[in-house]
């Protein structure tokens, strides 16, 4: 349903992400993972055409929603599938919704605007929708404004209105980053069941592993705005080949016992002006040789999965 | 909050006019007049008496609604600003609406329109507006507009077309405010978090403007405005006395000039009531906006 292919975006002359490809179908759930700056976010930004609204342009690759390349569509015809066909899922709830508007009326705008609903019947559906969340008292929900919920209720929202005009395909961008422990879970699930419930295609972007062990079926492991591993949710987690992936699932932490140290990666991320030459983890990977300096590893496809590592390429 | 800020404001007004050197007596007596006239009139208007007693007769006055009588107009001072108060809400009304409207208006378009040549434009204008003072922009245009080119009235409240020169003058500076409040609580409102989930709704960029954006950048434009009610009553002191119009500032000038003290205080006391009645309005238009006002106020 959803194709990505060579995606590359560009700010400017830098060119902070590159060979993206992934695809998507229905029922799935495709797991992005990275550090932050790994162009997570501007992947899904891609997809649902506003990265124009940071200042950025799609240069390379195809984008295939349904048979339809968006990469080429006009605006109109883009705001369309936005909110419509597409459904976006934004990291801080807190400020994701307009403050000086009440959520029912938030809700209806877009209901109105995708399904050609009068108010009454849009009102309506929005009610249901927000039944359907297990939101309680959904009517009178509507006449609250944002900042008097809380911070998972208004996640909710954010989803009931990603829902509201009955899209195809999800983006959820770091949905419970912003949220507490018991909530993230919540919302996870709640995520979860969508998906099987209204056979959606979800695209979960997240850092946390562990989020991405419970949910996803598929993951693409991001790295400095290249995706460097990708695979079915059991190749990344018993078989990932790549250095990078490898030491992201060493990083979760399981059954610890109190006094025993939280493993984590050396160094960090490099920013999008100073990537490395050669492959981009490089100073940061234990098992660089001579020739991960030089070059970048091209993408290598491994059984079920593809890999972009030179200790990869040598053994293969 | 308005009763002790009004009993402060009319201990300051009251304070200030009577430590002005001079009194009103002098303009009344005739050239030759021996200094026992002079003491006469002095005793009859009670300015022989203590400062403190003066003020506390006039407050006691002024509660009861009575402005007091005007010592060389010789006419009760509501008499007074009830002739004068007309003219100039009509013409800060008009300035208001004039910088209200057009500042906005020019604001949202340097905010939306991406324009180089418009960006500079506009941010030279809003340099000038801010920092043109009022009654020199006055001689300019009356210099301009009436003297060389005849379309307007030089001075005068006959008609219409004498409005025109002073609320282009006073609106000029608001004009320049409200433009440079817009246009960054604009740009303010357009890099919220919540804008992008706008645009993932699919609404037009037009819609989100209009429905969502401006309705933010309204709030601090809104707090500006009110503020503006009482200094636009009090920018057009000196503007009416450059037109020669009647009002509240003409007769606040002329009345300074004679220390005619209770027509100074009652002028002054109606620009201060104006201000405080501007920061009331102010605070409803903001929570009827803002439901997170709202909240806190009840």
């Amino acid at each position: 349903m959803l194709d990505v292919k060579n995606l590359a975006v560009a700010f400017g002359d830098i060119e902070p992400l590159s060979s993206v490809s992934f695809s998507l179908k229905r029922g799935e759930i495709l797991g992005i993972v990275g550090e932050s700056g790994s162009g997570k976010s501007l992947t899904a930004l891609s997809i649902i055409g506003l990265l124009h609204l940071q200042g950025g342009r799609i240069t390379r690759g195809q984008i295939t929603f349904e048979g339809q390349e968006l990469t080429q569509l006009a605006e109109k015809d883009y705001r369309k599938l936005r909110g419509g066909r597409i459904g976006l899922i934004t990291q801080n709830p807190m400020t994701s919704l307009d403050p000086l508007q009440k959520i029912g009326s938030q809700l209806d705008s877009v209901i109105k605007l995708h399904l050609g609903f009068s108010q009454a019947q849009a009102r309506e559906r929005t009610v249901e929708l927000l039944d359907s969340l297990r939101i309680p008292d959904a009517a009178l929900i509507c006449e609250r404004y944002p900042h008097q919920m809380s911070g998972g209720m208004k996640q909710r929202i954010v989803i009931a209105m990603a829902l509201a005009a009955d899209p195809d395909l999800l983006i959820a961008d770091e949905p419970t980053t912003a949220l507490d422990v018991t909530v993230q879970a919540q919302i996870i699930m709640l995520l979860k069941k969508l998906v099987k419930e209204r056979d959606l295609a979800l695209i979960l972007i997240t850092h946390d592993m562990s989020v991405v062990a419970q949910t996803c079926d598929k993951v693409v492991v991001m790295y400095a705005g290249r995706a460097i591993e990708q695979g079915s949710v059991q190749y990344i987690f018993h078989g990932a080949q790549h250095p990078y992936t490898q030491a992201l699932i060493k990083c979760i932490p399981h059954g610890l016992s109190k006094g025993q140290k939280l493993t984590g990666i050396r160094g960090t991320v490099p920013t999008v002006k100073n990537y490395p030459k050669g492959c981009a983890f490089h100073p940061r990977c234990d098992r660089a040789i001579a020739i991960c300096s030089q070059q970048q590893p091209a993408l290598i496809a491994a059984s079920d999965a593809v890999v972009a590592c030179h200790l990869v390429g040598e053994s293969a | 909050m308005l009763i002790p800020v009004s009993i402060a404001i009319s201990m300051v007004v009251f304070m200030i006019v009577h430590l002005l050197p001079g009194d009103p007596i002098d303009n009344l007596l005739r050239i030759g007049s021996s200094p026992e006239d002079r003491a006469l009139m002095v005793a009859k208007y009670g300015l022989d008496q203590p400062l403190f007693t003066q003020y506390f007769l006039w407050m006691g006055a002024m509660f009861q609604g009575d402005f007091g009588q005007a010592i060389v107009l010789r006419r009760p001072v509501i008499d007074l600003i009830g002739q004068n108060l007309p003219y100039s809400l009509v013409l800060g009304g008009l300035a208001f609406a004039f910088s209200s409207i057009v500042g906005m208006l020019l604001g949202t378009v340097s905010a939306v329109v991406k324009n180089p040549i418009l960006e500079r434009f506009v941010r030279g204008f809003i340099l000038l507006g801010s920092t043109v003072p009022g009654f020199w922009l006055a001689l300019l245009l009356i210099l301009a507009f009436s003297v060389t080119l005849g379309w307007f009235p030089v001075s005068g409240a006959k008609n219409w077309q004498s409005l025109v020169l002073p609320v282009l003058t006073i609106g000029f500076g608001g004009v320049a405010l409200v433009a440079r409040v817009t246009r960054v609580a604009l740009q303010d409102a357009m890099r919220e978090d919540f804008v992008m989930l706008l645009h993932a709704k699919g609404l037009s960029p037009g819609v989100i403007l209009i429905k969502h954006l401006i309705p933010h950048a309204l709030l601090p434009v809104v707090t500006i405005l009110a503020l503006r009610i009482g200094w636009i009553l009090g920018g057009a002191v000196t503007v009416e006395f450059v037109f020669g119009r009647p009002g509240l500032g003409s007769l606040l000038i002329r009345a300074i000039g004679q220390r005619d003290y209770p027509v100074v205080q009652g002028c002054l006391l109606m620009l201060a009531l104006a201000v405080m009645i501007g920061t009331l309005i102010g605070d409803l238009a903001q929570a009827s906006l803002d439901p997170r006002v709202r909240e806190n106020k009840s």
